[in-house]
């Protein structure tokens, strides 16, 4: 066992943990983040993203003792004061979501996109999303929801 | 007049979804997030052989593993757990929820582990040692139809499952053919298309994998599960009857479902064994499955190999059609497996007049993953089968493919139409979807585009595809889990309204239509309104969601309960407004006296007379609760057309879409946000078999794209923006007018795509091109041509 | 999906991580941004009993300007390649194969070093770095050495590295006049085939070409009668025309998949060869 401490959502937490635990897996189940998800196991999917030390990370790929001293930001971590994140009420408002599986994963891919580029074309947002895979809404309404958010629309 | 503040009618109006809030901020409650004291996990040890015989299976070191709890073999289930059951009238093996001698595919359960978590779990399965005996792995469907190189269930020779069945122009109730007809028309023909089409396997690929808890409470005597299935009502009974117990003793939870595509219909051997397994050690279980099991333990979609003649005149007018169809079911009969290729047979006459037509099929048993429901299930085969041929024989008599389609459509007032395949076509006006959808694209202009890209040396083609499809999947006589749909609505007696439904959602945002509909039937804001589902404890009946049935089916289901619940507060209202009860209106939250708004009482007000109910009415029983059981008297037949432009790499033979117009009509939107959602998703599927997904097996039934690292799924990345257009023709089978939409888009795109492919190269002398429409397949044909 | 059992360490510098590495006695492995090694651990292709982070080095991270050459430290993420200003004025190939690898949670994590020791046989990083005649910079028991990429890559998954050794950093002298085209595998989108080519022009014709391909073979590799087809040539669509279509005629073993077949990837070495270096002629004029 080793013992992690992460700063999660903002919270300084600790964790025992065997060190081929994966960070998804102790986000879940020990500190009840279950907002991320899972959809893979060769680190396709990217419903696992969160943001470690502030970038998109498909956190089925990480050991959690490698995200030992670590910030994560996993989607409970994006509305602030209870208000939604832009990209949240973007989601919302341009029905970006059907079974909403890919959905923490995908929001949270999109902050590192805009973040990175604040004002992206339709081809660069595609691109920015291209690590997560969607079966339900055909990524359509999912532009639309970043576009929003990005205030291009 | 009415001064007070209208609410808005809703139905009709792109409101945004009441689930979402929970799911943007990851506070869905998924299988996978259900936990319970005391919860062990477990895990599957797969046969990673096709074929072949048990010789020993050694499961002792697992046992002894730190944290595992138990193990059990197949002859131990089978002590515990009947046979496999299944859902449709047809001859089928014998098949165990794990395997007790002999495994047929990769990926069947061969014992299963029960630890303390996933990480012993699957120690313990890594721990467990088999030993087989290989046999043949039957993969070629055309060879195991002769019983070769093995046959893999003792009763059914040749591997045949289904004996050929035959439907249409000559056969009679009984199946006996008279060929007469069929054989003038082809006789009569001055043309003949005969083309033999794959429409190959697919993996359904839910982003969430499926995932059970069962928590056995023995103090009780009953079973609760949790599990990602489209219908906890069916998992609830065939578990009841596998385990002995009533349905009354299991309750069936569906919490929020990450997807299911058809591949979460079928009740599955892991439901039944972990319901077993709960049982017998007295401890909750939870088992979640992995993507790469998931890929060979999850049913696959598709896989038909159709023999296509179309017979017609010079003038492009068809004549007659053949189609012979031979699918290829996998290692095992599951709930639908059967049933899923007599869709295709069903709608073999597409969106098409045609005098004489004949299908038959056969079903073949292979050492693969068992196919099942997969989006559209047997419609988009038979539409890909029919639009193909339609396209080729366009090709061939240099007819305008859009052209052909019109002079063959069923007429618009021809409607109900019955085909020769049985099916009665409710509404329909096909030439005007293909005329809305000419001018959305711009045809002659496309034409014109492709012309000229042509000429500076691209490879770009179009693509045009009619459908049909089969929604509201109805009738109890055509479903043998019965064909109706169940829903309760209460008006609490606050005013509040609560109802259940049977349509248990995973993606269709029927939290958000079904409340549109109630709001406005009472009058009521829409956050007044909660739809319950998805629990049989909270949800007395119910079906299902599939075959695009939610809102058709389900959906009346809940305005007749709601009708009836408001006939009944109309009778209290009544006589507190001194009027007759014919004559109130339901309207901003009040109910008043019909062109006197200010007369009105309070919704809310009524309501909790109603539970209070002194003096209570003459013949009335307090409380306002009612529920309904809709049946509908046919499916619905929602239409439209699909158009594509295709441009090909002629150094890789990549192709790649570049427009997409989709013009689709559902009969009534409910929500036309919510339906684009849908049409997009579908689109998005029936592209990805048109261009890159593919289940493809080796000779030793070992499947090659078995992750998403060979399983190519589609990204942001592969689609343009696509283009949308509704047309509304109601239907007249049920009371919204609305048909069902949810799997629409993977029948037109997929044909469209091919044709636009196939245009593209058409310089190369190429007729047809099965899918998927791999690079290299296409750079082949680019050679082929140079050459 | 579950990886087996391991011990976990992380190193302080490179001293530490090499000393780890000799303790662990062939035990150990070292672990950058994990984007190879664990998916092949979870699948449980690979075992190690102990894995060494390296990702926090801070000598192993970073761009710099060494000189006239640029230097890349090992743990450096393939996003920060892809991004680096200087990357992008001096030697915009690079950053074009970096935005070209899997996707962006992808190349926030994977590291250059850990891609050229892993050496997939379709990773795109190799053939880049062998078109720039980098260096490899490795520190081991013995000390430092200093490995030319064109003996760096070895065989399918082996390269010119010990257990024992850290690869440090990667040294290239900058050139814009290159370019990097892949040919995508449509479900994992690694390279089914990539070809990155350099030209060296001066009056319009050719000096020398540099010109390496990856996802063909085992392991990525230069293609040297296409280089020599165009050195001295004048630079124009004929010579480009005429060396590619000689691309990859020299390659023994071409891979064969259920996605691309060996006549296919054949096939497309050349497509590919022509694309890098229309690329490059293109920069090159810019
Ligand atoms: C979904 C996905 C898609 C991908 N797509 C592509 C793609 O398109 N193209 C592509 O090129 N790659 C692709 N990759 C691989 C990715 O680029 C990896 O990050 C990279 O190959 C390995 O870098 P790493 O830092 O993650 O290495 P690790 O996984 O940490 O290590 C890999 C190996 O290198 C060793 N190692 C690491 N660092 C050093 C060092 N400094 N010295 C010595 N040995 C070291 C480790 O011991 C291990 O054996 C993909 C990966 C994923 C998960
Ligand atoms: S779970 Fe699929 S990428 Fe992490
Ligand atoms: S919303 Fe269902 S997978 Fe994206």
């Amino acid at each position: 066992m080793s013992q992690v401490a992460i700063i999660v959502n903002g919270k300084a937490r600790k964790a025992d943990v065997e060190p081929r635990m994966l960070l998804v897996h102790v986000l879940r189940e020990q500190f009840n983040l279950t907002g991320t998800h899972l959809g893979c196991d060769t680190s396709q999917c990217g419903a696992c993203t969160v943001l470690v030390d502030g970038r998109s990370a498909k956190s089925c790929t990480i050991f959690a003792v490698q995200a030992d001293g670590s910030e994560v930001t996993t989607i409970e971590g994006l509305a602030t004061d209870g208000q939604l994140h832009p990209l949240q009420k973007g989601f919302w408002d341009a029905h970006g979501l059907q079974c909403g599986y890919c959905t923490p994963g995908m929001i949270m891919s999109a902050v590192t996109l805009l973040r990175d580029t604040p004002d992206p074309t339709e081809a660069q947002i595609r691109e920015g999303i291209a690590g997560n895979l969607c079966r339900c809404t055909g990524y359509q309404h999912i532009v639309d929801a970043i576009q929003l958010a990005a205030g291009r629309r | 007049m009415a001064t007070t503040h209208v609410l808005p009618k809703l139905v009709g109006q792109r409101i945004k979804r009441r689930e979402d809030p929970r799911l943007i901020q990851g506070r869905g409650t998924y299988v996978d997030d259900v936990k319970i004291v005391g919860m062990q996990h477990i895990a599957f040890k797969r046969s990673d052989i096709a074929h072949g015989r048990i010789r020993r299976l050694d499961v002792s070191v697992a046992k002894a593993l730190e944290g595992v709890e138990a193990v059990f073999t197949g002859a131990q289930l089978a002590e515990l757990i009947r046979p496999m059951p299944i859902g449709t009238p047809f001859p089928s093996p014998t098949h165990r929820a794990i395997a007790v001698d002999v495994v047929r595919y990769v990926g069947e359960a061969v014992a299963v582990v029960v630890a303390r978590d996933r990480y012993v779990a699957r120690d313990a399965v890594d721990a467990i040692v088999v030993e087989y005996e290989p046999l043949p792995a039957v993969v070629d469907l055309e060879r195991a139809m002769t019983g070769q190189p093995a046959v893999i269930h003792a009763d059914f020779p040749n591997n045949i499952a289904l004996p050929q069945i035959a439907s249409g122009t000559g056969v009679d109730a009984s199946g006996k053919a008279d060929d007469t007809k069929i054989d003038q028309a082809f006789a009569a023909a001055d043309v003949v298309i005969s083309q033999r089409m794959v429409n190959q396997r697919l993996v359904p690929n839910a982003m969430e994998p499926r995932g059970v808890v069962a928590h056995y409470e023995p103090g009780k005597g009953s079973l609760t599960m949790w599990s990602s299935t489209q219908n906890p009502h069916i998992l609830r009974s065939m578990v009841a009857g596998m385990l002995g117990l009533g349905e009354s003793q299991v309750r069936a939870i569906a919490p929020e479902v990450g997807g299911g595509f058809g591949a979460k219909i079928n009740i599955y051997a892991e439901e039944y064994v972990a319901a077993a397994v709960s049982k017998a050690l007295g401890l909750p279980v939870k088992w979640i499955e992995e993507r790469t099991e998931a890929f060979v333990a999850t049913t696959h979609g598709r896989d038909i190999l159709g023999y296509v003649d179309l017979a017609a005149t010079k003038d492009g007018k068809v004549l007659g059609l053949k189609l012979r169809l031979i699918a290829d079911i996998g290692a095992y009969n599951m709930l639908l497996t059967a049933a899923i290729p007599t869709l295709t047979m069903l709608m073999a006459n597409a969106t098409y007049d045609i005098p004489a037509i004949r299908a038959t099929l056969v079903e073949v048993f292979t050492n693969k993953t068992p196919t099942d429901a997969y989006r559209g299930a047997g419609r988009p085969e038979a539409t890909y089968f029919v639009e193909r041929a339609m396209d080729m024989l366009a090709a061939e008599l240099r007819i305008d493919p859009a052209e052909v389609r019109r002079r063959n459509f069923i007429p618009s007032d021809k409607f109900p139409y019955a085909t020769q395949m049985g099916a009665v076509y409710d509404s329909g006006d096909y030439e005007k979807a293909l005329d809305v959808a000419l001018a959305a694209a711009g045809w002659e202009a496309l034409k014109a585009e492709r012309d000229a890209a042509r000429k500076q040396g691209r490879l770009v083609g179009l693509g045009l595809s009619m459908y049909v499809e089969v929604c509201g999947v109805g009738p109890s006589a055509s479903l043998p889990t019965g064909g109706w749909e169940h829903a309760q609505v209460t008006v609490e007696r606050d005013g509040r309204i609560t109802a259940a439904t049977g349509a248990s959602p995973h993606g269709q945002g029927n939290e958000t239509t079904f409340a549109q509909m109630l709001a406005d039937q009472f009058g009521v804001p829409l956050e007044h309104v909660t739809i319950l589902h998805g629990d049989t404890a909270v949800v007395k009946q119910g079906i299902g969601t599939f075959g695009s049935r939610s809102q058709a089916v389900g959906g009346t289901a809940l305005v007749m309960a709601g009708a009836r619940v408001k006939a009944k507060m109309a009778k209290f209202a009544g006589p507190l407004l001194e009027a007759h009860e014919a004559d109130l209106v339901f309207e901003n939250g009040i109910i008043s006296v019909k062109g006197l708004p200010t007369s009105g009482k309070s919704f809310k007000d009524v309501a909790s007379y109603a539970y209070v109910p002194v003096p209570l009415p003459e013949g009335l029983e307090p409380g306002l609760s009612e529920e309904a059981f809709f049946e509908p008297k046919n499916n619905t037949y929602p239409f439209g057309c699909h158009i594509s432009m295709v441009e090909v790499d002629r150094q890789t033979g990549e192709p790649r879409l570049l427009k997409l117009v989709a013009v689709d009509d559902a009969g009534t939107l409910i929500n036309p946000l919510i339906v684009e959602g849908q049409i997009h998703g579908g689109l998005a599927q029936g592209i990805g078999q048109a261009l890159i997904e593919e289940a493809v097996y080796d000779e030793q039934g070992q499947l090659l794209t078995g992750s998403f690292m060979d399983y190519a799924m589609p990204r942001a990345t592969d689609f343009p923006r696509f283009e949308l257009q509704a047309m509304v023709t109601p239907t007249p089978v049920n009371p919204l007018g609305a048909k069902g939409v949810g799997e629409a888009g993977t029948l037109g795109s997929t044909p469209c795509l091919v044709a636009a492919t196939v245009d593209a190269l058409r310089e190369f002398g190429v007729k047809h091109i099965d899918m998927s429409l791999r690079p290299e397949k296409l750079w082949r044909i680019i050679q082929g041509g140079r050459a | 999906m579950i990886p087996t059992g391991f011990e976990y360490e992380r190193a302080t510098s490179v001293a530490d991580a090499v000393a780890r590495l000799r303790a662990s006695n062939g035990a150990a492995k070292l672990i950058a941004g994990g984007h190879s090694l664990v998916p092949l651990m979870k699948l449980r292709l690979s075992e190690p009993g102990r894995l060494i982070d390296i990702a926090r080095i801070p000598e192993l991270c970073g761009i710099r300007q060494v000189g006239d050459a640029i230097e890349i430290g090992a743990a450096t993420v393939h996003h920060d390649v892809a991004t680096s200003p200087l990357i992008a004025t001096r030697c915009p190939m690079l950053a074009e194969a970096a935005a070209e690898i899997g996707d962006p949670q992808v190349r926030n994590r994977g590291t250059l070093g850990g891609s050229l020791a892993h050496a997939d046989p379709s990773a795109d990083y190799p053939a880049v770095i062998l078109v720039l005649n980098a260096t490899i910079h490795i520190v081991g028991p013995g000390g430092e050495r200093v490995v030319q990429a064109a003996t760096f890559f070895k065989d399918l998954l082996t390269v010119d590295l010990d257990p024992q050794e850290v690869i440090v950093s990667v040294r290239f002298k900058p050139v814009v006049s290159a370019g990097y085209a892949k040919l995508h595998q449509r479900a994992s989108h690694y390279a089914i085939v990539g070809v990155a080519g350099v030209l060296d022009i001066q009056g319009g014709v050719v000096r020398s070409a540099c010109v390496a391909v990856t996802g063909a073979s085992t392991h990525a590799m230069r293609l040297s009668n296409v280089e020599h087809a165009l050195a001295g040539q004048p630079l124009n669509d004929e010579s480009i025309h005429k060396a590619a279509s000689i691309a990859g005629a020299g390659v023994a073993v071409v891979n064969a998949d259920v996605h691309a077949s060996e006549e296919y990837r054949r096939a497309m070495i050349p497509v590919f060869t022509k694309r890098a270096l229309e690329k490059a002629r293109a920069r090159s004029s810019a």
